[in-house]
């Protein structure tokens, strides 16, 4: 429900940027999001379209990177790679995991004129 | 325009303790707004120093500036072309922002805020009016979230404590400007403990930062005991799990052994404590846990004073 939010959050950031980086228009932008994140990437899209709209983005192309999930086993002593939070060890099959990665929300390079 | 909070679409409604009414957040936004439009700023200017060097000469340490750091390493005045920007930038880093702020402002005031989460219905402000009235209501203020009413904050002015509500509107979570502009309502509240009661979503308040030291989800037993796997996000981020109204578990199906493992298995770190705010059982345990939390924070405020007067008295 607050991919909206985070939608509007986006447009915030490039805003901020073009006045300090100097362009007026956005092309297309790279976002980096993680399994963890609490977003769904179509549902981000979707919102994104709706709110780019009379914006230095409007038309844009939106490009997600989705990252892995990634977690520290205190079973195995070793990283081990997860999709959900409450995920088991692929190793051990231990719950004793502390997410290390994947938990990306970021806007990470972006194509401007 | 504060895009933060989404008052531009004359949403938000923050209280008016003197007139004890609901006014339009528009219409006092430039008093109030102000001072913290410039603390986001001045946090955003930091923020994006790194991305700022990519078109505008870089500063070093030693105030020299370097035109060569830009995307293609040259300066080229009027370039107008695509080109491209890295900025990594983390995109709740606004709220993030304005998070800071806050915790600074709770620790100013040696203040523990905890921001209570849960679904709708799962007794948080019963649970805190109970809570009040066996603390000492002058040491306690609540900052209460709804999409609509001020029933909430009415019912816990009525044991005597401080409550501000913010009605959100549409909006499915409070955010970290949301709450600082709460708190400028509160005056202060030194020594004290904050509570935070979040609007009742179990989704999107885990992703927002209030400045709080601690989110604390709410889980009735009448919920289900799978709730944690169902909404693992909300109770990875919470640092305990307040399982209530345990006063119905004979008459309910609910597994609590399989609900603390669920827990677990989300949050592995996960405190739990078992209670029921109608027939006060485990009150005592949620008690002592807040006044661990509000006397380790005020000791590691000391610990940090006493490091910083040592490291003064070092230079005499």
């Amino acid at each position: 429900m607050h991919e909206m939010s985070v939608a509007e959050g986006v447009i915030q950031v490039l805003e901020e940027q073009a006045k300090t980086q100097v362009f007026t228009k956005v092309k297309t932008l790279w976002l980096e999001i993680g399994p963890l994140a609490m977003i769904e990437s179509e549902s981000l899209r979707f919102c994104f379209d709706a709110v780019c709209k009379s914006t230095l983005a409007e038309g844009a192309r939106l490009e997600i990177i989705e990252t892995e999930g990634q977690g520290w086993c205190l079973g195995c002593n070793q990283t081990v790679t997860i999709k959900e939070r409450f995920d088991a060890c692929s190793n051990c099959g231990s719950y004793q995991i502390q997410v290390t990665g994947g938990d990306e929300l970021r806007i990470k390079e972006l194509e401007v004129e | 325009m504060c895009t933060v909070c989404g008052c531009s679409e004359g949403e938000v409604t923050i209280e008016n303790p003197v007139k004890n009414t609901a006014h339009s957040h528009d219409h006092d936004h430039h008093h109030s707004h102000s001072h913290h439009h410039d603390h986001g700023h001045s946090h955003g200017h930091h923020h994006n120093h790194d991305a700022e060097h990519a078109f505008s000469p870089s500063e070093a340490a030693t105030g020299d500036l370097h035109y060569g750091k830009g995307p293609a390493h040259a300066h080229a005045p009027g370039l107008s072309q695509a080109r491209m920007v890295q900025i990594e930038q983390d995109i709740l880093g606004k709220n993030d922002r304005y998070a800071h702020v806050n915790r600074e402002r709770f620790a100013r005031q040696n203040l523990l805020a905890l921001n209570l989460v849960s679904s709708p219905g799962s007794g948080k402000t019963t649970l805190l009016t109970e809570t009040i009235k066996l603390l000492d209501s002058n040491n306690v203020a609540v900052i209460e979230g709804d999409q609509q009413t001020t029933n909430d904050a009415d019912r816990i002015r009525e044991t005597g404590a401080k409550a501000i509500q913010v009605n959100t509107g549409k909006g499915c979570h409070l955010d970290a400007h949301m709450v600082g502009h709460a708190l400028d309502h509160l005056g202060n509240l030194e020594g004290g403990i904050l509570f935070i009661e979040n609007v009742g979503n179990l989704v999107c308040p885990a992703a927002f930062d209030l400045g709080e030291a601690h989110k604390v989800a709410i889980l009735s037993v009448t919920e289900g005991e799978d709730k944690p796997l169902k909404y693992p996000d909300m109770f990875y981020a919470s640092d305990l799990m307040i399982l209530n109204k345990i006063d119905l578990l004979p008459y309910l199906d609910f597994d609590v052994a399989a609900c603390i493992e669920y827990a677990r298995r989300v949050n592995p770190n996960i405190e739990i404590i078992e209670c029921s705010a109608k027939s006060k059982e485990g009150m005592a345990a949620w008690l002592n846990w807040l006044e661990s939390k509000r006397t380790s924070a005020i000791q590691s405020r000391i610990d940090a004073l006493k490091a910083q007067v040592n490291a003064l008295e070092s230079l005499l």
